[in-house]
């Protein structure tokens, strides 16, 4: 079984209004519920805006820190599913349901294999 | 042999060395033993042996032992697996998940041997990028897990299109004229018309398979016509047509004719089902046109795409008149999707010729000519301007 991470880029700007939020939380809300019955659901979360981040970086023995997300850009990410699948045709399927749900691209990507040999 | 040594690996790499050691064996012990009765399950269990033992070597059969082991390791493979491991291997490197041009340089690497190098130049780039490309499509396959299998029923429809749709391009690929390349090119339109037999031969109740092995076989019987003596293109009205295969032909009609009975036909059907028409017109002005602008009534329904919409125009052009057909283009190109495809304008061009708008015409053929990379329709189209200018 393999890891995939499933990432949400959303456009910047303000929150849709709730009506057009409406059957897209129902829909995540299947996907969520189809995905925990069959095992195959390993953690998910929704991420604040990305004015919220913070970026830290360490230099020879300092640490700096600035307010705001590592890159600015038209979309950011807005939320990920992570999943254990046995390949990716397997996550593929998973991820057309999650795009089709939020109106949204999702990148689909493999987790380096890390299990104890 | 390769799509039965890639079961063992699951590593496309690894699978290569092993039938390459497997070549270097048979070598040296046919020379002193004498060619087996079945070469060809010798050299595959000879490959699939030596796939095993550099698995056994980097311990990493420990892990993948339930995944990959056949219970019969030492016997020949059964005759039926290895048609299907060559359906699985053709699947593989067709994935959608790949890009559309790592499909293609996979497919003829690995399905069909052809060297890295060869690839590139068919492909007018330079070996090491066509290597680097298939390096890249080979991580993706193991690292993103693309699994090895035929895919289930229901996404078999969806999975064989992108599999014709890669096998039509390397047809296409080889089809198009280009000075000083002929022995690559004829390779690769021979290579294509293989895999579409060999996917018929996998795939018996496929229809659109079908559809496109007859598509290929009308433009195999009719490449001795395309370009004259000096390399120039014909024109369909143009092609002595004695000179047309007419038993690939009859082939083609015979498998068109047999889709488009068996249910709701595809677009690979259909374009088989117009090209048969074309090529059993016995002269051009005999060409049936109304049965072929019905046939792209329907393929525009089942693949609503720009370009099938401009060769629907043509079909117009000659059952409605050109008046018809050109203001049909002229939305074509309005819409903004076509723009940079010098056909369009050549379409054009040739209604307005039609019209008797010569001065129209001679921009039209122009502008095409600015947008065209290919020498040998370059020198058509500059005719064509001297003519109407």
């Amino acid at each position: 079984m393999t890891q995939y991470l499933l990432s949400i880029y959303q456009p910047d700007g303000p929150a849709p209004s709730p009506e057009f939020l409406e059957p897209i939380m129902r829909d995540l809300k299947a996907f969520q519920r189809e995905l925990r019955a069959t095992g195959a659901w390993v953690f998910s979360g929704g991420l604040h805006e990305p004015s919220t981040a913070t970026v830290v970086r360490a230099k020879n023995d300092e640490v700096l820190m600035t307010d705001g997300p590592f890159t600015e850009g038209k979309e950011h990410l807005g939320g990920f599913t992570i999943i254990d699948v046995a390949d990716l045709d397997t996550a593929l399927k998973w991820g057309r349901q999650l795009a089709a749900a939020t109106t949204l691209p999702v990148e689909v990507r493999p987790f380096h294999d890390e299990s104890p040999r | 042999m390769l799509a039965a040594t890639v079961r063992v690996t699951r590593d496309l790499d690894t699978a290569e060395e092993a039938v390459q050691d497997a070549y270097v064996q048979a070598l040296t012990t046919w020379a002193r033993d004498g060619v087996p009765t079945r070469p060809g399950a010798w050299l595959t269990t000879a490959a699939r042996n030596n796939a095993l033992n550099v698995l056994r070597r980097r311990q990493t059969l420990v892990t993948k032992l339930p995944l990959l082991l056949e219970p019969e390791t030492t016997e020949a493979p059964e005759p039926d697996t290895i048609p299907d491991d060559r359906l699985r291997l053709i699947f593989t490197c067709c994935h959608p998940a790949l890009a559309p041009e790592a499909r293609i340089a996979l497919t003829l690497r690995l399905v069909c041997g052809v060297a890295t190098a060869d690839i590139a130049r068919a492909f007018l780039v330079a070996e090491p990028t066509m290597a680097a490309r298939l390096t890249r499509a080979k991580k993706k396959i193991a690292a993103a897990r693309i699994p090895y299998t035929v895919p289930s029923a229901a996404d078999l429809p969806e999975r064989v299109d992108t599999v014709l749709t890669v096998l039509h391009l390397l047809y296409t690929t080889g089809h198009t004229a280009r000075s000083g390349e002929d022995l690559v090119l004829d390779e690769l339109t021979g290579r294509a018309l293989d895999l579409a037999r060999l996917l018929r031969l996998l795939l018996p109740d496929d229809r659109e398979a079908a559809g496109l092995l007859a598509l290929l076989l009308v433009h195999h019987a009719r490449r001795a016509t395309r370009t004259d003596a000096h390399g120039r293109l014909l024109r369909l009205d143009e092609q002595d047509r004695s000179r047309w295969d007419t038993a690939s032909i009859s082939e083609a009609d015979r498998l068109v004719v047999a889709a488009l009975t068996a249910g709701a036909p595809g677009r690979f059907t259909l374009q088989a089902a117009i090209a048969a028409l074309h090529a059993q017109a016995p002269s051009y002005d005999e060409t049936d046109w109304p049965q072929i602008l019905k046939l792209y009534d329907t393929l525009l329904r089942v693949w609503p795409t720009p370009v099938v919409a401009l060769n629907r125009a043509v079909a117009v052009s000659m059952v409605d008149g050109p008046e018809a057909a050109l203001a049909e283009v002229e939305a074509l190109e309005h819409d903004g999707r076509l723009a940079g495809y010098h056909y369009l304008l050549a379409t054009k061009a040739d209604l307005l010729r039609r019209l008797g708008r010569d001065a129209e015409a001679a921009n039209a053929y122009q502008a095409a000519l600015a947008i065209s990379d290919n020498s040998a329709e370059r020198e058509f189209l500059a005719e064509r301007v001297k003519e109407t200018s």
